[in-house]
């Protein structure tokens, strides 16, 4: 009786899945993940042998783009400064939804070494935009970035699309209602 | 070519303008000099066909509290010798000719120095901040600095 | 109602106006966080203007608050490339600064650790080249073999890239067991993949014509400048501190100092600064090999070093020939046990101040390649 029996039965018309919209749409979007790419700093090289041939980071389907327009998300893989925070957050804002953030090294989780007397130096990435995931170590080692890479994923596969304009406007209050010195939309750029 | 040979040529071209020799303490030996006559040292330094200073290896911005110091470290590729040349100036006024003309590397070293330090180098081509933003505010080497609170927006500490 | 006037307008069909082009800091190919302006004629480069500082950490300043043996991960950080080798100058310095001499066995590992880093960056080096160029697998094979160097130094240190290994006074822990079979090992393996390069990417058709006759720079122009390293030696000029200045135990190994022979295109252009890189890495090799015959094994690896290092009143140049050029510390002590000022005489500072002189009247795509062969990195730049 039409597509039900064809499930059932695995020699004859088989293959058909049922599944919710969401789970193949996040299914896919997270198998396909392409980011920006974006070296800063010591991070960026230990990146470089990531994505080379002896850890291969494209066989999780994640390609480097050149473009912000094309990616899902932004690796920031370095120290952040005050003359780059700017045009870090100016990155993020035109990347296309949905979009996510990996803080790579302890640079960009809190300063890093330079947090104490870095007069120029951004302490932590999160004070300009959003990150969902934090990759710790200075630098982290190849496994750390596979590892923080599947956080990713396992994130965008329990992601919720279509009360996502609702999750969007939760965590936007969120953050701005955290004790952050002001809130992301709230700086101004100027280049 | 020994450094103490250097000072001795050098004493006998500029006389009083060289003020001292220094090797007592430990490392380097240095050559102290009037800050205003650094341009003419510079080009005696490179130009003689016995010193041959074609290299210019540095130049360190120094606060030493009650005054500033320019370090030069020279060296030449072909004859193979390196010296030391220092200088003070007040803290208040402090003025430096450039050495642009003679090295052209000194261009980047000499905003460097103005950037971090403010020492100020009088006649070079373009003086301006290199490292820090060119709206920044203060020179963050000098040992009184204060870091700002707030960087367009963004809290610094 | 006015007059209505008419205008005569002429148009000439070939007038053009310059315009400017911002590359950077968000960019494939410039090496970090550099930014550029350039001016452009049609797609002629009139002007290059470098805006650095994007990676400005503050380094000097850290300095002043930190102890001597506290700055070692500070320094690892400038050119992250080729952190063994920003070590060197710094512990030679203030040794020299304390009046301490280490043993034979912990020099001969200096070099060896050394030279097999300055082998890594060079395969960094030309692999990012290569990049820039348009060449990918170049970057593939060189990354695969880099691993070989890296696993090395991560034995012996415990990190892959920073490595914090050489002390004051030695070196952090002593070697493993195989060691010198593992750099021997390591050396088949590069000179079995350089030798492919060199037909995959250094004599390639497509690359020779992309990298000949393009951002030459005369040696003259290069000293003025204060280049040094590979920037300096592709344009002729055979000046290397290690023949110079014998520092550390270099004046017992027998090798040459590569220059740039124009044996394609112009002495110091893009390409003779590429092959220096490339004829680099053989000699370090026959370093290694001749550093791993003389080699002891026995002995201790750290020299008696009091627990607060305070060195004398007095200052301090020291320099050591980095893969990348000189770098050299200038360390000035107070007599305490922190330093009152550190300056960093970084390699790429100087090489990368080079670039607007040379890339001027060339193609817009030049100036890719130009900067690619200057091998910058910006920790390095801007400290």
């Amino acid at each position: 009786m039409g597509i039900l029996n064809r499930l059932n039965d695995p020699t004859e018309g088989g293959g058909i899945v049922l599944a919710t919209v969401e789970d193949v749409l996040n299914w896919g979007r997270s198998k396909s993940d392409w980011y920006l790419q974006f070296g800063l700093a010591c991070c960026a090289i230990e990146f470089m042998a990531v994505n080379a041939a002896h850890y291969d980071l494209m066989r999780y389907g994640i390609i480097f783009r050149s473009s912000p327009r094309q990616a899902d998300f932004l690796f920031v893989t370095g120290t952040i400064t005050l003359k780059m925070a700017e045009r870090v957050k100016r990155l993020y804002e035109q990347l296309a939804e949905p979009k996510y953030v990996i803080a790579v090294g302890s640079c960009a989780a809190s300063g890093g070494p330079y947090w104490e007397h870095g007069y120029h130096v951004l302490k932590g990435l999160d004070q300009i935009i959003p990150v969902d995931v934090y990759i710790p170590g200075c630098p982290p080692r190849p496994e750390a970035f596979q590892e923080g890479m599947m956080k990713l994923q396992a994130m965008i596969n329990q992601e919720a699309i279509f009360n996502k304009r609702k999750r969007v406007a939760e965590e936007d209050a969120k953050f701005k209602n955290s004790n952050f010195a002001e809130s992301p939309s709230d700086i101004q750029i100027k280049m | 070519m020994q450094a103490k040979e250097i000072y001795d040529v050098l004493k006998t071209e500029f006389g009083d303008r060289i003020i001292s020799f220094n090797d007592s303490a430990a490392g380097d030996p240095f050559i102290e000099i009037q800050s205003d006559k650094i341009l003419e040292i510079s080009l005696f330094l490179r130009d003689n066909e016995s010193l041959l200073f074609d290299f210019l290896n540095s130049i360190t911005a120094m606060d030493l509290v009650d005054k500033l110091a320019a370090v030069y470290h020279i060296y030449s590729v072909s004859l193979n010798h390196r010296i030391v040349i220092k200088l003070f100036v007040p803290k208040d006024n402090p003025k430096v000719p450039t050495v642009e003309r003679c090295w052209r590397t000194a261009d980047w070293h000499e905003r460097e120095a103005w950037d971090l330090m403010g020492i100020e180098f009088v006649g070079h081509h373009n003086l301006i901040r290199i490292l820090c933003p060119y709206d920044w505010e203060g020179h963050p080497l000098r040992k009184d600095y204060q870091a700002p609170e707030f960087y367009h927006g963004i809290k610094v500490n | 109602m006015g007059e209505k006037k008419k205008v005569d307008v002429e148009y000439s069909p070939f007038e053009s106006d310059k315009f400017r082009v911002n590359i950077g800091p968000q960019h494939p190919s410039t090496h970090g966080v550099l930014r550029l302006e350039a001016e452009l004629d049609g797609e002629i480069i009139t002007e290059v203007i470098p805006h650095i500082g994007n990676l400005h950490r503050c380094m000097e300043k850290h300095c002043e608050f930190k102890t001597y043996p506290q700055i070692i991960p500070f320094v690892d950080r400038l050119d992250y490339c080729s952190a063994i080798n920003n070590e060197l100058p710094y512990v030679m310095g203030v040794e020299k600064l304390l009046g301490i001499e280490v043993s034979d066995k912990v020099e001969y590992i200096r070099v060896i650790l050394s030279e097999l880093n300055r082998i890594g960056n060079h395969q960094i080096a030309v692999a990012a080249f290569g990049l820039d160029t348009g060449a990918f697998t170049p970057f593939l094979y060189l990354f695969r073999d880099r691993e070989f160097i890296v696993k090395i130094l991560e034995h012996c240190s415990g990190a892959r890239l920073l490595y914090n290994y050489f002390w004051i006074g030695g070196l952090a822990r002593d070697i493993y067991p195989t060691f010198k079979e593992d750099c021997l090992d390591a050396i088949k393996r590069i000179r079995i993949t350089n030798a492919e390069i060199m037909d995959l990417l250094i004599n390639n058709k497509i690359f020779i014509v992309r990298t000949i006759n393009t951002g030459i720079l005369p040696g003259d122009v290069a000293i003025n400048f204060g280049c040094t390293g590979p920037v300096l030696r592709g344009s002729g000029v055979p000046f290397d501190l290690r023949k110079a200045q014998p520092y550390s135990i270099y004046e017992r190994f027998d090798f040459n100092v590569c220059v740039g022979t124009g044996e394609l295109g112009t002495i110091g252009d893009s390409w003779n600064r590429n092959i220096v890189r490339m004829n680099e890495m053989e000699e370090s090799c026959k370093i290694i090999e001749q550093a791993i015959a003389q080699m002891p094994m026995e002995g201790d690896v750290r020299e008696k070093v009091p627990k607060r290092v305070k060195p004398p009143k007095g200052e301090i140049y020291s320099c050591a020939e980095n893969p990348k050029g000189e770098l050299g510390f200038y360390i000035v002590s107070d007599g305490t046990d922190k330093p009152s000022r550190i300056k960093v005489r970084s390699t790429g500072f100087s090489n990368l101040s080079v670039l607007p002189d040379i890339s001027k009247g060339y193609m817009i795509a030049d100036l890719m390649v130009t900067l690619g062969s200057l091998d910058i990195v910006l920790g390095d730049v801007d400290r």
